[in-house]
C-alpha cells in the first residue's frame, strides 16, 4: 500500500519518524507546486536523494566537494564507456584519483545537503512507495535518519505548529527501549544534551526547561526531536495522577482503570458478540 | 436489567455511525443534521448529539454503543457520553491523514475524562490509500501496549473483532489490576 498525504498534516520530519521506526524500504516522492524530491529509503536508513533538475552524478557531487578537477570532470563527462556512477567510482579509484572514503564522505555529504532543504518545504504532497528503488548503478551511503531528524527539528521556526505536536510541557521523557536507539551515535548540541541529561519520569518537561532556563518554543523544539527520532516517550509524570477540568487540555495520562463490572460480564459479552 | 456502554468516538467521517449500524441489531438511533459548513461537505450529514445502538447480551444484559459527534463544536456532549463506558474504540479513517492529529486529540481528551481501556479501529483498510496499521500506530503516537486493528465498519466480521479486541484489553486490565493487589 502506499503511503499518500499532505505536508501540512504530516510534515517531513515524522515522514522520516515513520519511515525510521517501521524500518521502511521504498521511494518516497515529495512534490511542491515548483519542485519533486526523490528519496529512497532501504530498511530505515536514507540511502538516496535527489531533486528534479539536479544534476545528481557522481562526476558532478566529486568535483562540488573539491575531490577532482575541472578538467577531470571534462574528461570524465566526454567518456561515453562509463555505464553508471558505479563503474565511474571503481574506475577513479584504481586510477588513485579518488579514495573510497572521499567517494562515500562526497555522496553523503550531498545527499544531506539535499534532504535538509526539503525541511523548508512546507506545502506539498507526499507518496512513499514501498520496496520500490529505482538507483541502479548509484553509489548509495546509508545514512541513520535520528541525526537527520534532530537536524530538521533545529530548523523549525514555526512555534504554532510545535504546539500542536507538543501541547502539554506537564508530561514527562522516558528513553525508549528500542536497542538501536544509541545516543552515542547522535550529534547533539550543548543545549539538546543539558536536556538529554534531566530525562527520566520523574521530571516533566516544564521542570527540565526551568532547570535549564530554556522558553517554552526551546524546549519544544528539542523535545520534539528527541521524540520524533524515537531516541525519547513521552510519560505520564511520576507519583502525578489527577483528572483535569471538564474542558481543560489533556494532562498527563492516568493508567487505565477496570470499568467497574465483574470480569463474568465481560466474559458474557465476549461470547455474546463471538455469536453475532 | 443490567445495561453497560461502549463509546465509539473519532474525527469527523471517520466512519463511526456505519461502524454502529454495521453490528446494531436495531436501527441505530441516528441524530443527524445536514452539514452546513463548507469545509466539512465531504458527507451531506452528520451526527450532532450521538448514534445509539444495541445489542442484547441475554434476558439480564445489554450492551449499548454510542457514536459521538464527529465536529468538534459538539464536544460538549464527550464528557456525559464517557460518563461510566466500559471503555471506548477510536476510530479512524486510515485513508485521510488530514484527520489523524485531531484522532490523536480526542483521544487524549476521551482517556483523560475516563481512563478506561480502548483500541484504535484503523478504518477504511479495503481502500487503496490506506494507511497500514502500524504506520498509524507511528502517526498517532499510539503506545505499544493498546491494540490498533484494521477495519472496515462495513463488515460485521471487521467490526466484531474490534469489539472483541477492545474486551479484550478490559480483561487483561482486571488481570494486571489484580496481580497488582496481590502484590
Amino acid at each position: 500500500m502506499a503511503l499518500k498525504g499532505n505536508l501540512r498534516d504530516f510534515n517531513t520530519t515524522q515522514l522520516f519518524n515513520l519511515i525510521n521506526l517501521a524500518r521502511k524500504t521504498g521511494l518516497l516522492t515529495i512534490e511542491t507546486r515548483d519542485a519533486r524530491a526523490r528519496l529512497c529509503f532501504k530498511e530505515g536508513k536514507l540511502i538516496y536523494a535527489g531533486l528534479d533538475g539536479q544534476d545528481d552524478r557522481l562526476v558532478t557531487i566529486l568535483l562540488k566537494a573539491g575531490k577532482i578537477t575541472e578538467e577531470q570532470a571534462r574528461t570524465i563527462r566526454a567518456r561515453s564507456d562509463i555505464k553508471n556512477d558505479k563503474e565511474l567510482g571503481l574506475l577513479l579509484i584504481n586510477a588513485g584519483y579518488v579514495s573510497q572514503e572521499d567517494i562515500v564522505q562526497s555522496v553523503r555529504e550531498h545527499t544531506l545537503e539535499t534532504v535538509y532543504q526539503l525541511f523548508n518545504w512546507t506545502e506539498g504532497t507526499f507518496r512513499f512507495e514501498p520496496n520500490v528503488l529505482p538507483i541502479e548503478g548509484r553509489i548509495t551511503v546509508p545514512i541513520d535518519l535520528e541525526n537527520v531528524i534532530m537536524e530538521g527539528s533545529r530548523r523549525l521556526k514555526e512555534s504554532a505548529r510545535l504546539e500542536e505536536e507538543l501541547p502539554n510541557l506537564d508530561m514527562a521523557l522516558k528513553f525508549t527501549d528500542r536497542p538501536d536507539a544509541r545516543m552515542r551515535t547522535i550529534n547533539l548540541t550543548v543545549e539538546e544534551w543539558r536536556v538529554v541529561s534531566f530525562i527520566n519520569p520523574r521530571n516533566t518537561i516544564r521542570q527540565i526547561a526551568q532547570y535549564n532556563n530554556m522558553s517554552d518554543f526551546q524546549i519544544r523544539r528539542i523535545v520534539y526531536g528527541l521524540l520524533q527520532a524515537g531516541l525519547v516517550e513521552l510519560v505520564p509524570p511520576e507519583g502525578v495522577e489527577k483528572k483535569p477540568p471538564p474542558g481543560a487540555p489533556p494532562g498527563a495520562p492516568p493508567k487505565p482503570r477496570r470499568p467497574a463490572v465483574k470480569r463474568s460480564i465481560i466474559q458474557r459479552l465476549i461470547d455474546r458478540i463471538r455469536e453475532l | 436489567m443490567q445495561t453497560l456502554k461502549m463509546v465509539i468516538t473519532g474525527p469527523f467521517a471517520a466512519g463511526k455511525t456505519q461502524f454502529i449500524q454495521t453490528i446494531s441489531e436495531i436501527d441505530v438511533v441516528e441524530t443527524e443534521a445536514r452539514i452546513t459548513r463548507d469545509e466539512e461537505r465531504i458527507k451531506d450529514r452528520t451526527t450532532v448529539a450521538m448514534d445509539f445502538g444495541r445489542i442484547t447480551i441475554d434476558e439480564n444484559l445489554v450492551l449499548y454503543l454510542f457514536g459521538t459527534p464527529g465536529q468538534r463544536r459538539f464536544d460538549f456532549m464527550w464528557e456525559i457520553l464517557s460518563e461510566g463506558m466500559l471503555g471506548f474504540i477510536v476510530v479512524v479513517d486510515s485513508t485521510r491523514p488530514e484527520t489523524f492529529r485531531e484522532a490523536r486529540e480526542i483521544l487524549d481528551t476521551f482517556y483523560n475524562y475516563s481512563p478506561t481501556p480502548y483500541v484504535v479501529a484503523a478504518n477504511k483498510q479495503d481502500m487503496e490509500d490506506a494507511w497500514e496499521p502500524e504506520d498509524l500506530r507511528i502517526a498517532l503516537r499510539i503506545p505499544r501496549d493498546v491494540k490498533v486493528i484494521p477495519c472496515v465498519a462495513t463488515d460485521k466480521e471487521s467490526v466484531k473483532r474490534v469489539l472483541l479486541e477492545l474486551l479484550y484489553s478490559i480483561l487483561e486490565t482486571m488481570d494486571e489490576e489484580e496481580a497488582e493487589a496481590v502484590r
